[in-house]
């Protein structure tokens, strides 16, 4: 399976709250919040790490969850946030926004 | 419960500032009969302060940042402030006349992924927009910016002021909005001037006008719900504060004073001498309106409005003391429901129902047998 390569968008608004992630679409207004384990793939988000290996590196290091879960759960999230256009998804590395400041 | 509403709330819990409202300028090129401000500059931030602001505001955790003045515009370098903020991934709000605004502006608002843009348009007449605004062409200048946001996909939103002047023109502006397709809020809020100056507080709406618009469904939805008498107030409530104001926001002058409110002047620090967070956790100010809960307010814990009331501590500030009643808003609940507040009973007990004195003569009457015991000349 190819692998995929996930930036944020230039459209949105983000900032952490508690450790969740607070994300707002620039375009439509939409409000999102990201918990734990997807504020950690979402401030990954560069254009030039592998979904895979942010899974790895990542959300199994930080959270103990077995890899195949993890990152069915990772494809899952970063679909949901690529039809609502504010998370990028390619199949070769791109460019992204800095990682939003974090508390 | 939105999820909005949710994360404020955490905010809240954390103690966490999530939305600032930061005036660029007070300079303007309108000179609005209402307005609240001095629009000479006084030594606003340089764009290096800014930027630094801007910095420190993200780390606190800020998210939502409305930009506004005085005119926005009036700086030349506005769009770097924008650019900074946006780099720095704060939700952008920014709240402008318009009128500097042409393709150009709206285009490089749209690029730099700007939420939502709000243009205060006071009556759909030229003749009536322009006298408040004191700006010939005005209206039409500022009508020509929102097809140019719009024509972008940006989001606006009219926001009308109602005053003396244009209350009738409300219809006017709403179908003017919707004409544009663009939002449209209304406030009928005119607060004195930042310097104490009370004279634009004559351009309030009167009470009539007031029931008026909080009967209108088109405004408020529901009448039956918004007009609906207060429930009686749970212990939620009288452990609430009032507003988001020091809670979870606050204000930043384009000198770099910190307020509770853009609405609520009491200084609280300043981000040219101290660190934001330095002041959003230490000021004393900011702790004192943070301590203030419904119950420790005198008349208005008293109040049947207590739970549902739009009281603002800011306007209370500015009557004399943030933990009485806003008047203002005594008015509005009493406008929207009929019942009378508590501080509104409390003067009319307070208010003599009878003349002041009154002296009876006896140079051309008989002496009142009544009155002979000398002692009662005057009746109160």
């Amino acid at each position: 399976m190819a692998e995929k390569y996930i930036s944020r968008s230039s459209e949105i608004a983000a900032r952490m709250l508690g450790g969740e992630m607070m994300v707002m679409s620039a375009t439509d207004s939409t409000f999102f919040t990201l918990n734990e384990v997807a504020s950690v793939i979402w401030q990954a988000a560069d254009g030039r790490t592998p979904l895979s290996e942010i899974v790895a590196a990542k959300v199994c290091r930080e959270f103990d969850v077995d890899r195949e879960q993890a990152q069915r759960g990772a494809d899952r999230f970063v679909d949901e946030l690529a039809q609502y256009g504010i998370l990028l998804v390619s199949d070769e590395p791109v460019d992204s926004l800095p990682s939003p400041e974090t508390q | 419960m939105s999820l909005l509403f949710e994360m404020n709330q955490k905010a809240l819990n954390l103690g966490l500032p999530i939305s600032v409202h930061l005036d660029v300028t007070y300079r303007c090129n309108e000179r609005c009969v209402h307005c609240y401000l001095d629009h000479d500059d006084h030594g606003e931030m340089t764009t290096a302060e800014i930027v630094d602001v801007l910095e420190q505001l993200a780390a606190a955790g800020v998210f939502f940042l409305s930009l506004s003045g005085g005119e926005v515009l009036m700086r030349r370098d506005f769009f770097e402030i924008v650019e900074r903020a946006r780099k720095l991934l704060f939700n952008v709000k920014v709240k402008t006349n318009g009128v500097m605004i042409r393709e150009k502006e709206a285009a490089k608002l749209r690029q730099l992924g700007v939420e939502q843009i709000q243009i205060s348009v006071y009556s759909h007449r030229p003749e009536v927009h322009d006298a408040i605004t004191k700006l010939p062409g005005s209206l039409k200048r500022t009508i020509r910016a929102i097809r140019f946001l719009k024509a972008q996909g940006l989001k606006v939103t009219i926001a009308n002021v109602l005053m003396v002047g244009n209350f009738t023109d409300q219809a006017g502006v709403i179908a003017l909005a919707k004409e544009l397709g663009v939002l449209y809020t209304l406030d009928p809020t005119i607060t004195p001037k930042m310097d104490g100056d009370t004279s634009t507080v004559a351009l309030r709406i009167p009470g009539s006008d007031l029931r008026q618009v909080f009967h209108n469904q088109e405004l408020v939805g529901n009448v039956e719900e918004f007009c609906a008498p207060p429930p009686a107030p749970g212990e939620d409530i009288m452990e609430g504060f009032p507003c988001s104001a020091g809670h979870t926001a606050c204000y930043i002058s384009p000198y770099g004073d910190v307020f509770p409110c853009v609405q609520f002047p009491l200084p609280s620090g300043n981000v040219r001498r101290q660190k934001f967070l330095d002041i959003w956790y230490h000021s004393p100010e900011l702790k004192d309106v943070r301590s203030i809960r419904a119950k420790d307010l005198p008349t208005c814990s008293t109040c049947s409005h207590v739970g549902t009331c739009t009281r603002c501590p800011g306007l209370a500030y500015m009557e004399g003391n943030m933990r009485g009643p806003s008047t203002a808003d005594c008015q509005k609940s009493f406008e929207r429901t009929g019942i009378p507040s508590a501080n509104m009973l409390k003067l009319e007990r307070s208010r003599p129902t009878g003349p002041l004195i009154q002296i009876q003569t006896f140079a051309n009457s008989l002496p009142d047998p009544a009155l002979s015991g000398g002692d009662a000349l005057c009746r109160a």
